[in-house]
Order: C-alpha cells, then structure tokens, then sequence
C-alpha cells in the first residue's frame, strides 16, 4: 500500500490554512500598532493575546477565563448559525438581526411578563427563527437575495427592538432593568458551575449548551437524511427538486434553523444578567457578525467553530487589556476582520497546497519511472543468473 | 416643504452615487457587498482632507481636495476587494463582508489614534468639519444647494453614457454576461473587471462623503454609515441594473430617509405621534417590500459573483 500523504488530509490543510489566517492577522495588527505608537506596540499585542492570562494564577484568572467563556457561549451559537445555513448554500447574514430579536424577546420576556428563564429561552429562540423565517420565505417566493434581506431586517430589528425595550428600562438611564435584581426567575441556572470559575456568577448552563447544540448540529449535518437532504438543496437547487426534495420548504427551514440558533445565542447572553441592553444604541450589536468570522476561522465545522469562537471571543476581550492612553480597544475589531478578509484566500491556498503535492509526487511517479526504465535490464540479468 | 426637498435630495445623491457603483462592477462581474466599508473608507478620506485643510482655503480647492480624496482612498480600498475576488477567485461574499467590517474597525482605530495623539483626554471617534462643510453649501432663498448634489447628476449622466455609448462600458457589461464569450473577441476579462471594481470604489468613497456630510457636521466613525451601502444596493436591484431606473428608484429611497429627519417639522406627521424608531426604519421596510415585488424577473447580469475561468464553457 502506498502511503497517504498527510498534507492532503483535508482536516489538516483546514487547521493549517485557518492558524496561517490568524497569524497572518496578528501581524498586520501588529504593523498597525506599531504605525500608531512603537513603544508600546509589543505590549499591546501580547495583552491582546494574553486576555485573563493577564492576571495572577488563581481565582482572579479564573473568574475572567469564566466571562471570557460566558460570551463565547452566545458567539458560538451565531457561528452555528452562520454556518448551518452555509452548508445549505444560504450567507445567513441576517444572523445579527435574528440575534437582536432573541435579545428584545428574551429581556422583555424576563422583564414585562415575569417569565422563567426556560420560557425566555424559547421566546428568543422563536423570535430569531421568525426573523430568519421572514428572510428564507422572501428567498424561496420572491427570488430576494437572503443577504441583502438580512441587511435590512438587521436594522429593521435594531430599531424595533429599543422602541420595545424602552418600556422596560431604567428611568434615568438607556439602559434596560438589571434582570438580576428585578426577576432572578429569569436567570439561567448556574448547577455549580460558578463554584469552577472563581465565584463568577455569570457562568451557567449557557457554556454546556452551547457544546451540546454544536454536537447536535454535526450530527444532524453529517448523520441524518435531514441533513443530507438540506446540503444536497445547498449544492444544486433544481437536482435536489428533481429528485423529489422540497427545495423551497428546504430553504425556509434552514433560515428557521439558523434564526433560532442566533435568537437563543442571545437569550444564553442576556439571561445571565452579565450585560444590559442599552435602548439608545444605533449600531447592530457585533456578535452577530463576529459569528461571521468565527464561522469561516472553525472552517465551517460545528466543533471548530467553537475552538474559533472561543478564540475571537478572547482577542476581543483581550482588547480591553491595552494601554488605553495609546490605544484603543477596538485593535481586536481590526485583528478579527482582518482574518475573515483573509479566509477569503482558504480556497486559493488549499488549492496551491494540493497542486504543491500534486507536482512532488508527479516528480517522483517520474523518477520512479526511470527507475522502472532501468530497473528491466537489471531484472534480465537477475534472470540470466537463475537460469 | 424645502427642508424636506433638500434632505431628499441629499440622500438620493449618496443612494445614486453608490448604487451606480454597485452597477458598474456588477456589469463587470464581480458582486461588491463591500460598499459599505468602501463608503466609510471613502468618508474618512474626505473627512481627513477637511480637518487637516484650513477653513480660509477658497471654495472650489476645499471640494476639489476633499472629493478626490474621498475618491482615492474609496479606489485604493476596493482594490483589496479587486486582488481577492478577481485574482486570486475568492468568495465575493466572504470578502465582502469582511471589508465592511474591516472598514468600520480601521476607521475606528485611525481616527482614535488621531484623536489620541492629539489629545491624551479624547478617545473619541470622531471628527468635526463645522467650519469646511460651508464651502459645500451654497444659500438659495431657503434652499441649501449642495454641490455633492451637481457632482451626483453628473456621474449619473456620465456612467449611463460611459456603460451604453462607448467601447469601454460595453466591453465592460460583456464581461458580466458571458466573460468566457468577451475573452475569445480579446477583451482582458481580468482587467475590465479591475476597471469595474476600482470605478465602484469611487463612486462608493464619493457617496461616503456625502453621507458623512448630508445632514451633520461632525461623525462618529464607530457607527460605520448605518447600512446605507445596503440601501444603495437595494436601489440598485429596484432600479434593474440600469442607470436611469436607479436614479428615480434613489429618489424613491431618498424620500423616506429624509422624512426620518424632517417629519417632525410637519404638523400632520408630528400630531400622529409615531415613535422616531419607526420613521427610521422605513426606508429598510420599504425597501424590503420594494425587493419582493420586483426581484422576481431580476436582470441582474448572468455571470455575476463567479470567479472568470479561461477554461469554464
């Protein structure tokens, strides 16, 4: 048997394609720095990378590692997002806005109507999956491109979304009501995790779920009809019509699927009081499009895209490390959308990757052929002897 | 009624600048979601022009320098879309939309070192051009009269010219419906579509500064341009890909973001007592609504969004 060459294991080239787009990225980051201040450029960068490495051994470090993980939860339901509908064929850039919906249901839900945190969950989930319903139909029956729709239902979300929550904010501030202290239903139940991470209150069940739907979202993928029957839409529209798929219900339950993973992303985020909504805010909130880089970095894969959550997750917060009086937090911003503009280049470099092998084993198929030419004469002789 | 005709008119020239952007490199093939970081790319260009210039400079030097830099630095980024997408055969997707984010992050980071550095205390995102904008504006009995407003009339004039009458454009539009078919008659399929990104990188830096200076006089760049590049290409989907119906569809579009700034100033509108959340999201409704109903017989050109291979058939 011959042996495989390990590099055209595809699984391989994605972890090597990925770590070259974040070191790639860290570089150029790095320049920049270095651009807007030399002294501390070196400083900077390694807060950025250390995060909660910053402080001590112990419970401080422990407590910061939590919140770091408590926001990647969310990110890593977005991811999923991104990606299940990408699998399918469909850029789920809607992603934010269905994530903003999650949010309005789940605060309003734990705020107005004093709901218990599984209610609220739901509620976000359902409200992500209407936003994503509304851009899938438009897809199947109306031919709208489902990124553009998106765009617009992001904002269209934005804007409901603090028109509805200005009913249950704090009267002198835009901030929603602390749900910890107006409706501890409403919290996510820690189950001792928070014993684990120094005392941090924040975490809760939310990290143990969100490794649990990236399980089930790589089984459903990979192992079910379900799955294979979605993908197939994704590759070919029409063959999977002409095989009998529905390929218009296909489309919608995709952009359902991918809704309610984006809306309870942000129930896991907001049901443990770690942030509260500010009704003046007139951008879309990041995560849902840092899902987008968290997706493309974990290679389109459920698990890896948790390892990549994580990741960006702690460059973002490693942000907040910098010396403020020379930078400004945002740097991890420019890292991470430096690292999806270079995911663009993953397909080139597998390509150079696999053309690389392609030509060295060529050489030596030719080599061995000449050794092949060289090798009858030898057997002739080898021959003579016997006889 | 003038204020509401002004700011109509303000918005539909950044919705038509971009959009015909968008149409260009569309025609030339390659689908540019990154307008939106291209415009902010673009504002910061102009709006660095107008804070380093001093407000004594005449008029005419002020809108010259301040277009063409907003115009060089919208092109220069769009090439990072042109190296990606036609080069090296990217996801036009992916690449998009990392240039939106890319933009808003390094606008961000760019002007907060500005600020920083020139003041330890300011970490703000933001830059004032109270002063420089009056050299764009000139009083009409009530009217503000904006010279962005003549700028965007002239490129309608000119890219509808450029894409139907001449060599160029229509090279340009054949590469976007069959490039395999425009390469055998010798056309450089790679180039024209360098020529089409690089033309909306333009357009899209120009309809920036414009967006950055329509209404206020100073910007936060954390904000980005507020989906605006997205409006502009939902201008450009209604308007079927051709310059005349774009202008009219800008118009349109135009109408509903200014009543978001002026409704207050009707006594009908203001006694209905809508929430401002509403009127801003009209336009995003609008448009939504507007897509459905027209992307069914889309004329969008055939090979849009796939990378050029000699070889495909």
């Amino acid at each position: 048997m011959k042996k495989k060459n390990i590099l055209k294991s595809n699984a391989l080239q994605s972890l090597l394609s990925s770590l070259i787009c974040v070191i790639l990225g860290m570089l150029i980051g790095y320049i920049v720095l270095l651009f807007i201040n030399p002294d501390g450029a070196w400083k900077a960068i390694t807060d950025v990378i250390k995060n909660f490495f910053f402080w001590p051994a112990g419970p401080m470090r422990a407590k910061y590692f939590g919140t770091t993980l408590v926001k990647a939860a969310p990110l890593a339901m977005c991811s999923m997002s991104i990606l299940f509908a990408y699998k399918v064929g469909l850029f789920n850039i809607g992603v934010a806005g269905q994530y903003v919906a999650g949010a309005g249901a789940a605060i309003y839900g734990a705020l107005a109507w004093n709901c218990g945190w599984l209610t609220c969950l739901i509620l976000a989930i359902a409200a992500g999956a209407v936003f994503g319903a509304i851009s899938g139909a438009l897809k199947a029956y109306c031919n709208v491109n489902e990124v553009i729709s998106g765009i617009m239902l992001n904002w269209i979300g934005l804007y409901s979304v603090n028109m509805l929550l200005t009913k249950v904010k704090e009267p002198s501030s835009p901030y929603t009501n602390n749900i910890t202290s107006f409706n501890t239903k409403a919290i996510l139940p820690n189950m001792g995790l928070d014993k684990l991470f120094g005392d941090n209150q924040y975490v809760t069940i939310a990290i143990p779920l969100a490794i649990i739907f990236a399980v089930a979202i790589s089984i459903i993928l990979n192992k079910t009809r379900f799955g294979y029957e979605l993908k197939a839409t994704g590759n070919n529209k029409n063959a999977a019509k002409y095989c009998g798929m529905k390929e218009k219900r296909n489309i919608i339950i995709t952009l359902v699927i991918g809704g309610g993973l984006a809306g309870m992303g942000a129930g896991l985020l907001y049901l443990t009081g770690i942030e509260q909504w500010s009704c003046s805010q007139s951008s879309v909130p990041s995560m849902g499009f840092n899902g987008i880089a968290a997706a493309f970095l974990g290679c389109l894969d459920p698990l890896g895209s948790l390892l990549s959550s994580f990741f960006i997750q702690h460059i973002t917060n490693g942000g907040g490390y910098v010396d403020k009086t020379m930078y400004c937090s945002q740097i991890s911003d420019l890292i991470s959308s430096i690292i999806i503009y270079l995911c663009g280049f993953v397909m080139f470099f597998k390509v150079f990757m696999n053309s690389r092998i392609a030509k060295s084993e060529e050489r030596k198929a030719a080599k061995a052929k000449a050794a092949e030419n060289a090798l009858p004469v030898s057997e002739n002789t080898d021959g003579g002897d016997k006889k | 009624m003038i204020l509401l005709l002004q700011y109509t008119l303000i918005f539909a020239s950044v919705l038509i600048l971009v959009a015909l952007g968008g149409c260009i490199s569309e025609h030339s093939g390659v689908i540019n979601l990154g307008l939106e970081g291209i415009m902010v790319i673009g504002a910061l260009g102009g709006a660095l022009a107008m804070k380093y210039m001093s407000p004594e400079v005449s008029a005419l030097s002020m809108i010259l320098v301040t277009v063409i830099s907003a115009v060089a630095s919208g092109m220069l980024y769009s090439a990072l879309l042109a190296v990606a997408c036609i080069n090296f055969k990217a996801d036009q997707t992916i690449v998009g939309t990392a240039l939106n984010m890319l933009g808003v992050a390094a606008a961000t980071v760019i002007v907060k070192a500005i600020n920083t550095a020139e003041n330890p205390d300011n970490v703000s995102s933001e830059i004032s051009y109270i002063a420089e904008k009056k050299a764009f504006l000139v009083n009409i009995g009530g009217f503000e009269f904006n010279w962005f407003m003549l700028i965007a009339l002239i490129a309608l004039v000119a890219v509808a010219v450029m894409l139907y009458k001449t060599r160029f454009g229509l090279r340009l539009m054949a590469c976007g419906e069959h490039p395999q078919a425009a390469a055998s008659v010798g056309i450089n399929v790679i180039k024209m579509r360098w020529a089409g990104v690089l033309l909306s990188g333009a357009l899209g830096g120009l309809g920036g500064i414009v967006y950055i200076t329509a209404g206020v006089s100073q910007w936060k760049f954390e904000n980005g341009v507020a989906g605006f590049g997205f409006l502009a290409l939902a201008v450009m989907i209604f308007g079927q890909w051709k310059p005349k119906h774009i202008a009219w569809a800008g118009l349109l579009f135009g109408l509903f973001r200014a009543l978001s700034n002026v409704y207050s100033g009707f006594p009908v509108l203001a006694q209905m007592n809508i929430p401002s959340g509403v009127y801003n999201m009209m336009p995003y409704i609008i448009s939504l609504l507007v897509l459905a109903l027209t992307s069914k017989r889309s004329r969008a050109p055939k090979a849009e969004g796939i990378p050029y291979e000699k070889g495909m058939r």
